[in-house]
């Protein structure tokens, strides 16, 4: 896995294998969607377990389980309003399957299936079908009119309609390449250096010496992926919800 | 939703320059070189897709249907509960209020009717006081009245023998020196001079 002669074999950590045999072969069942799997059983196993004995007074795990409810929970009502609570089951889930999907990535020999341009955009994909469909359904017609922002100068309409429409298009490109850059680059700075560090840790004392360097930084950079992880977690939640405000309320 | 990734992302395979991805040929083992993420002509890219779906939907379906629910429910028990003791706190607080007001305006009862009755007995003690004085001014007064009447009397009848004792003496005088002395004269000229005396007094 590691430096393979003297390149640095970065990219093969994203590679899809399968997993289970024979079964998980031939119904392509990869190690990503046990990771998947894995995380849905995590979230579940908080949200369920922890809670179990609804506590008035929360123990630890159930006071994290009623942290998420009320962070995703205030994130919902607080971006789209009282409609927001019909969303927030959805919100809930799409920020903790993220959330859940980035830290297990930081898990040594655990699969990153947030780094995977199909995962994410199919849940931006979600996203878009989701909130064009909600516009469609509490607007009718009157939807397409976002397009067209309040006291525009007709002249002018025919620039910024098509702008609009693209910038509207755009977002489940925008929403998943974020997601998947920021995954893909951390975990890959996180290889490099790593492979720095083997490459120089077998190069005599001096390069044992030098292997430091990339080592502090590659310390520096766990901390800073488990912020990442955290963050793009948010961030698609946070743009899920100004979307669906947008969808709800049209501006 | 599949299908629709498909063409997206080799537009963006190829916006990323990534070689050898644009090509949708199925070689399983393209990725030599290239991102495995972008490599969509590996079958197992569908099936990601495929059981992506399924898992997202099944977290979905747990999450609405039970998790989120029950976190709901115990969060609203709580708010509840407190609620519900913060509203027995305010029924006892002003349960307290209230007696302490009871008590407050008992206590002001009982010092005013303190008060009434020390005014009272103070207006009696001052009425019997004053009623006595003025019985004692008035047999005072009494008493200075029939002195006063006793001393006027007395100074009459001292005035009277004064005037007989001074004319006696005065005609003795005058005989002596005179020989003779007219008694109706020695008299008047004696009431002269104790008029005139009185008058200087």
């Amino acid at each position: 896995m590691a430096a393979e002669g003297k390149a640095i074999d970065a990219l093969s950590q994203f590679a899809l294998t399968p997993v289970l045999g024979k079964v998980g072969a031939s119904v392509g069942f990869t190690q990503s969607n046990a990771h998947m799997l894995i995380a849905v059983g995590l979230v579940t196993a908080l949200m369920m377990w922890g809670t179990a004995r609804r506590a008035v007074v929360p123990g630890r795990l159930q006071a994290l389980a009623e942290a998420a409810y009320e962070f995703v929970h205030e994130m919902a009502t607080g971006q789209i309003g009282e409609e927001g609570k019909r969303f927030f089951p959805f919100l809930f889930s799409l920020f903790m399957f993220i959330l859940f999907g980035n830290l297990l990535g930081m898990l040594p020999y655990a699969f990153t299936f947030t780094s995977h341009i199909a995962v994410t955009f199919t849940l931006a994909a979600i996203v878009f079908v989701l909130i064009t469909a909600v516009g469609l359904a509490i607007h009718g017609w009157h939807w397409f009119s976002y397009f067209k922002p309040e006291g525009l100068n007709p002249a002018l309409a025919v620039l910024v309609v098509p702008i609009e429409i693209i910038s509207y298009l755009s977002r489940p490109i925008s929403l998943s390449v974020r997601l998947f850059a920021n995954m893909v680059a951390g975990h890959v700075m996180l290889k490099v250096f790593a492979s720095f560090v083997v490459m120089l840790g077998t190069a005599g004392v001096l390069g044992v010496l030098g292997a430091a360097a990339p080592l502090a930084i590659n310390v520096a950079l766990v901390g800073f992926e488990f912020l990442v992880a955290f963050l793009q977690a948010y961030v698609f939640a946070i743009l899920t919800s100004i979307y669906l405000h947008d969808a709800v309320h049209l501006h | 939703m599949t299908r629709w990734i498909r063409p997206a992302a080799t537009a963006l395979a190829c916006l990323l320059g990534a070689p050898g991805t644009g090509a949708l040929a199925a070689e399983p083992q393209a990725q030599s070189g290239g991102m495995p993420q972008l490599d969509f002509g590996n079958p197992l890219m569908i099936a990601q897709v495929v059981w992506l779906l399924l898992i997202f939907g099944l977290l979905y379906f747990l999450m609405a249907n039970h998790a989120l629910p029950r976190v709901g429910e115990i969060l609203e028990e709580r708010r509840r509960r407190i609620a519900a003791d913060l509203e027995a706190a305010r029924a006892a607080k002003a349960e307290a209020d209230a007696a302490a007001a009871a008590h407050r305006e008992a206590t002001l009862r009982a010092r005013a009717e303190a008060q009434a009755a020390v005014a009272n007995a103070l207006q009696e003690a001052q009425a019997e006081a004053q009623r006595r004085a003025e019985a004692l001014n008035a047999r005072l007064a009494e008493q200075i009245a029939a002195a006063e009447a006793r001393i006027g009397a007395a100074r009459d009848a001292a005035m009277a023998a004064l005037r007989q004792v001074a004319t006696e003496t005065a005609e003795a005088l005058v005989a002596r020196l005179v020989g003779r002395a007219d008694r109706a004269a020695v008299e008047a000229a004696v009431a002269r001079e104790l008029a005139r005396r009185r008058q200087e007094a």
